[in-house]
């Protein structure tokens, strides 16, 4: 069942290169037919030259005719080398265009469970592996299939008590085959297995041998290396033997092949009336030569067709993953935003088993700060998935200005606010590039001006190229704080009604992040902010406090109210003066 | 090269066995012809059947000799080249056990990974190919050539023209072909790294509804890759056909050549067809070759990266030192520091601490706190100045025998895949239950284990079934479960809660033989208490002293308390 909707998608795909596909079938079709005539021909005149008795006249048009028909085969061979190529880059080229854009709707919960490894290599080396297997498998085993069929046939017409002796030997051609290509599978299996456990140990100790360095661990690494290695090598030794006697084994099966054809064409060549030319035994001899290469490819095909199946199942996997509801039709797009947000009756869970916020209701008025505290992993990335709708509610809703945000097109919503993330992520591209995120159409002006207002002005201006500085992937050599920093311009760009500020100061600098906090209580002013923070003194400016543990939001007030109280918050601030 | 030639020499036998069973086997296969001349010039031309017998039983002896030589031949060189990357991978290995902190940081991590898997597996492949192919591909070649040349000289000219051509055009689109594929590489890495973006980016873009400009960013590269694969392509699909038209024009003009001299009687039929023969076995055996030139120009490169790799670190010298033995445990005297990449991170740095004080080192990111205290068991050699401990240089230290007296728990909280017990390990190889269970018990992570179960709960690949806060607090017991003398909390509980954090000071405090503590952080909560605190500020220590002490006196410090405490300038 799976296979065939695999199949199906597959053929999707390859519908837009249906021309070109007949295309190189018709070609690879005539490929063979040519290229197997050419020895019949060369034989032709082979016959015409009998020791003493040379008839060039006939020769010359036969060996004119081999060239033409030459030249034509090496010319189509390339045409259809370029075609078949196109088809592979054309499928690979559109199933990564489709992946990437189902990456933008796959919902946040897909993403945070799912390795970004993962996911890369299914779009990079499963789709390669997977066209050029499933391409080159296919035009292989049709190229196989027409040479054998062709070369029997073309046996056939010359002479059918040949062709009878070599058909008989097929089945021996067919064993040697697949008992090769069967154990070289497996042993190949048992490599990548090996291969795999020696990477991941190699990649968990390496990456943390800093840590094995603290320890004097690498004595002990070493030793669970070498067992590991030793393992590898065996593997490797089987499956790199195994696989190289590919080649010979076929050539035995050919050679075989072709001695019998030596012995019988030869008696048949021989007595008063010969049923056989010496010309017809060279091109006999030929066909021979390579009666068993395209056995030992199709038997090669097929295991790379069932891998680039594999590869196809787990690329439509993703693509055809649940996507997040489109934004209805009608959903609101309100001009401006106030910045009231309610939270009603709200339930929310990542796994149903593991229940976390439980009918939370509060209310933020427009220009409110509202801190969010509790200790580490207590949830408080939760608050800001549902804020931003990267997850929905279970049950329940949240309000922007009385809008339910499942009512509010989603680009409205997360344009409204704006968002400091504690992993600040940089995209590769200029300075520029990366504040301009919230804003493509951005002036310079404004670019210094709001680059000014986060303090980042004065660190960008010295780094070589200023504004126009290339930063490669995750930020490159800039500082956590410098990362901070253009995260925080990118805010004082859009300037959105709404903030969500997760510990954004946390790892700059004392001196700037002074000047950052006076940046943000600019900033804060007249808009709602949601502040994830660890600094106390942050916390009890806000308006209102939510406390968090286990998941759920346990008290809510503000600083007074809740020391007052003598719950949970109270304890945690008590615990500053413990000791 | 040099070294990959040195590793091949400890399978010097099966190296050198390898490709002369390769030559063997070429032999034979070039003799098939020859035979084949005798059948038709002799077997046939005299109708005599026993001797066309003779000559096919002969095929299939040469045949069986030919898979025997190529099945030896095969295992030597697999052998070989398995045991060559074996070593290579094992000493590559044992290498990275040996790298210092300097070495890591200028080599990287991910570079380490692609040099020990990626490149060794392309050497072990450039091995097996070169062991199999250097003597076979040129003995089928050459050999033909030149039997051709004892065959007829006249019709053998036709092969010496031939042969260079053949050997030109395939130089010449690999030539062409080889930097392209490079570059087709790297516009691929291109698309991985943009795919790559859109995931860890993904909140962030989505934010900003940045969607589109990612992927019109992505379609760019996709589109690039796609234009420069086809451009690719159309090159180097051109080896098959060239090379097909090139011998079977050779083969037409060698019929036509053949043609004549027999007329004059100078051939023999079946030397034509011997002739024509050693022509199709020099086009199969001249693809192969080039593929074999794209394997060793990869293997080759790979090669010298690895060689690059070996040329890294160096071990640590040990100098030579006597212990002062009145003097303070931990003393730095006017240390300065700058990494091996680029600028000094600490200026001039002396203080002293005495055994089972605490040590609390505050300032902003990149102020020198970490490179401080990674000075202590000589994570890192200080540029200027000396650090000592126990009165003895720290480059005086044997060994491991400086680190075993030292806990570090790093600001990255990683445990390593086995269970709880395992981890625990690392700390102090026979550590007891009884040891384990109190040292996790001081770092305030009794509620962990008997969450999990028991010491025996499994631990995932860098400990990622446990959150932040216990992955924190075991890597604090892991230091702590060897007793160390000194012990070095970098930044270690930035994912604990106040009032775990206090718990697990006081928890230090109380132990028996209690460690002389450096706590690295930016919380002033966390080190007001400490002993002696030193304020760093861009490398230099611009106070040490106590709490009360650096109110009055530090105005940096000052400004972090407040700005922790009181809310700082915003009022």
């Amino acid at each position: 069942m799976k296979k065939t909707s695999t199949f199906g998608r597959v053929l999707t795909y390859i519908q837009s290169s249906l021309g070109k596909l007949l295309a190189t079938l018709v070609l690879a079709l005539s490929i063979v037919a040519m290229t197997l005539y050419v020895p019949i021909l060369i034989g032709n005149a082979i016959d015409l030259c009998v020791d003493g008795n040379v008839n060039l006249e006939a020769i010359v048009p036969i060996l004119i005719e081999s060239a033409i028909l030459i030249a034509l085969t090496a010319l189509l061979q390339w045409i259809m080398g370029i075609l078949n190529n196109n088809i592979t880059y054309t499928i690979v080229r559109d199933i990564r265009r489709d992946a990437i854009r189902k990456l933008q709707r796959l919902p946040l919960s897909y993403i945070d469970s799912h390795p970004a490894g993962d996911i890369v290599n299914r779009v990079i080396s499963d789709v390669d592996q997977f066209s050029d297997g499933l391409l080159m498998g296919f035009t292989q085993f049709f190229t196989g299939v027409m040479t054998i069929l062709g070369t029997i046939i073309f046996m056939l017409w010359l002479d059918w008590r040949i062709a009878l002796f070599v058909v008989a030997l097929t089945p021996l051609s067919l064993f040697v085959a697949k008992f090769i290509a069967q154990h070289t599978h497996d042993f190949f299996l048992a490599q990548s297995k090996a291969k795999a456990a020696q990477t991941g140990f190699v990649n968990e100790t390496v990456s943390e041998q800093k840590v094995s360095i603290a320890f004097s661990h690498g004595d002990k690494n070493l030793e669970k290396f070498d067992e590991i290695n030793e393992d590898l090598a065996k593997c490797s030794l089987k499956a790199t033997f195994y696989s190289s006697l590919t080649n010979p084994s076929t050539r035995v099966v050919n050679n075989l092949v072709y001695g019998g054809v030596a012995l019988l064409g030869g008696f048949f060549c021989l007595g008063t009336n010969p049923t056989m030319t010496v010309g017809g035994l060279a091109v006999f001899l030929r066909y021979a030569n390579q009666y068993t290469k395209p056995f030992n490819e199709i038997s090669g095909v097929i295991t790379e067709l069932q891998n680039a199946l594999a590869c196809a199942s787990r690329i439509f996997e993703l693509l055809d993953a649940k996507e997040i509801e489109p934004d209805a039709p009608d959903a609101a797009d309100p001009e401006s935003i106030g910045g009231n947000v309610d939270f009603k009756n709200v339930y929310f869970s990542y796994t149903p088993d593991k229940k976390l916020i439980e009918n939370f209701n509060f209310s933020a008025k427009h220009g409110q700060r509202i801190a969010i505290v509790g200790p580490t992993g207590c949830g408080k990335t939760t608050l800001i998935n549902l804020l931003m709708r990267f997850y929905n509610p279970t049950s329940g809703e949240i309000r922007i200005d009385g809008i339910s945000t499942r009512d509010l097109r989603r680009a409205t919503l997360r344009k409204n606010f704006g968002m400091v993330l504690q992993d600040t992520w940089l995209r590769e591209g200029t300075i520029r590039d990366n504040i301009v995120m919230g804003k493509p159409d951005a002036t310079d002006e404004e670019v210094v001006a709001a680059a000014k207002a986060a303090h980042a002005h004065s660190f960008i201006k010295n780094l070589p190229n200023g504004y126009d500085t290339y930063i490669g992937e995750d930020g490159g050599a800039l500082s956590a704080g410098q990362k901070q920093l253009l995260c925080i311009t990118r805010i004082m760009l859009c300037l959105p009604p709404m903030l969500i500020l997760d510990e954004a100061t946390s790892s700059i600098d004392t001196r700037t992040e002074m000047r950052i906090q006076n940046a943000f209580a600019t900033l804060m002013k007249g808009r709602t902010s949601f502040i994830v923070a660890h600094r106390l003194s942050t916390i009890r400016e806000a308006d209102v406090i939510l406390v968090m543990r286990d998941g759920n939001i346990v008290e809510q007030g503000t600083h007074d109210e809740l020391l007052q109280k003598g719950g949970f918050y109270a304890e945690l601030w008590n615990a500053q003066f413990a000791n | 090269m040099k070294r990959i030639l040195q590793y091949l020499a400890k399978y010097k036998g099966m190296a050198i066995l390898a490709p002369l069973f390769k030559m063997l086997e070429a032999t034979f296969e070039l003799l098939v012809p020859l035979v084949v001349k005798d059948l038709v010039d002799v077997g046939i031309k005299n109708g005599d059947k026993p001797y066309i017998l003779k000559m096919c039983l002969i095929l299939v002896l040469f045949c069986g000799i030919g898979f025997l030589s190529a099945a030896i031949a095969q295992y030597f060189s697999a052998k070989a080249a398995v045991g060559v990357s074996k070593d290579l991978r094992r000493d590559m290995y044992a290498k990275i056990q040996h790298f210092t902190h300097s070495d890591l940081d200028t080599i990287g991590v991910s570079n380490i990974l692609t040099r020990m898997s990626g490149d060794v597996n392309q050497v072990q492949t450039g091995i097996n190919v070169t062991l199999r192919l250097l003597m076979r591909s040129p003995v089928v070649v050459f050999g033909a050539v030149i039997l051709a040349f004892t065959i007829d000289v006249g019709c053998a000219i036709i092969f010496a023209v031939v042969v260079p051509l053949l050997l030109a055009v395939v130089f010449a689109i690999l030539l062409a072909t080889i930097p392209l594929f490079k570059k087709v590489q790297k516009n691929l890495e291109r698309v991985l790294r943009s795919t790559r973006q859109s995931l860890t980016g993904t909140r962030v873009i989505r934010a900003f509804c940045a969607e589109n400009e990612q992927v019109e960013d992505f379609d760019r590269e996709n589109d690039a890759l796609f234009t420069l694969q086809k451009f690719t392509s159309k090159i180097s699909v051109l080896m098959n056909p060239l090379t097909y038209l090139f011998i079977n024009f050779a083969i037409i003009v060698l019929i036509y050549t053949g043609a004549i001299r027999m007329e004059s009687g100078i051939i023999t039929q079946g030397a034509l067809l011997a002739l024509y023969d050693y022509m199709s076995q020099i086009l199969v055996e001249l693809i192969k070759f080039a593929n074999f030139i794209i394997t060793m120009t990869k293997a080759i490169a790979s090669a010298s990266r690895i060689d690059e790799f070996f040329a890294e670190g160096k071990l640590p010298e040990v100098v030579k030192a006597e212990r002062d033995a009145k003097a303070p445990f931990i003393a730095f005297d006017h240390v300065s520091f700058a990494y091996p990449s680029g600028g000094t991170v600490l200026r001039d740095i002396s203080f002293t601490a005495e055994r089972g004080e605490t040590v609390g080192i505050i300032g902003g990111t990149g102020s020198g706190k970490t490179s401080l205290v990674s000075l202590i068991p000589r994570f890192y050699d200080a540029t200027e100045g000396t650090v000592k401990v126990d009165g003895l240089d720290v480059r005086a230290y044997e060994g491991e025998s400086l680190k075993l007296r030292v806990g570090v728990v790093p600001q990255k909280a990683v445990l390593f895949a086995g269970t709880i017990r395992d981890n625990m390990r690392w700390g102090k190889e026979d550590a007891t239950d009884e040891e384990m269970l109190a040292a996790i018990e001081t770092a305030q992570g009794g509620d962990i284990v008997s969450a999990k179960g028991s010491l025996d709960a499994a631990v995932t690949e860098g400990g990622k079934n446990f959150s932040g806060g216990q992955r924190q607090r075991l890597t604090i017991a892991r230091a702590l479960v060897r007793n160390p003398e000194i012990l070095i909390l970098d930044d270690s509980a930035s994912a604990l809660d106040y009032a775990t954090d206090a718990r697990l000071r006081m928890a230090i405090r109380d132990m028996q033989n209690a460690p002389t503590t450096f706590i690295v952080s930016q919380r002033t909560a966390s080190v007001m208490h400490a002993d002696k605190i030193i304020v760093l500020d861009d490398g230099e220590a611009v106070g040490i002293g106590t709490h009360d002490e650096l109110l009055e006196s530090c105005p940096i410090y000052k400004e972090i308390y407040d700005s922790q405490f009181k809310g700082g300038e915003r009022k």
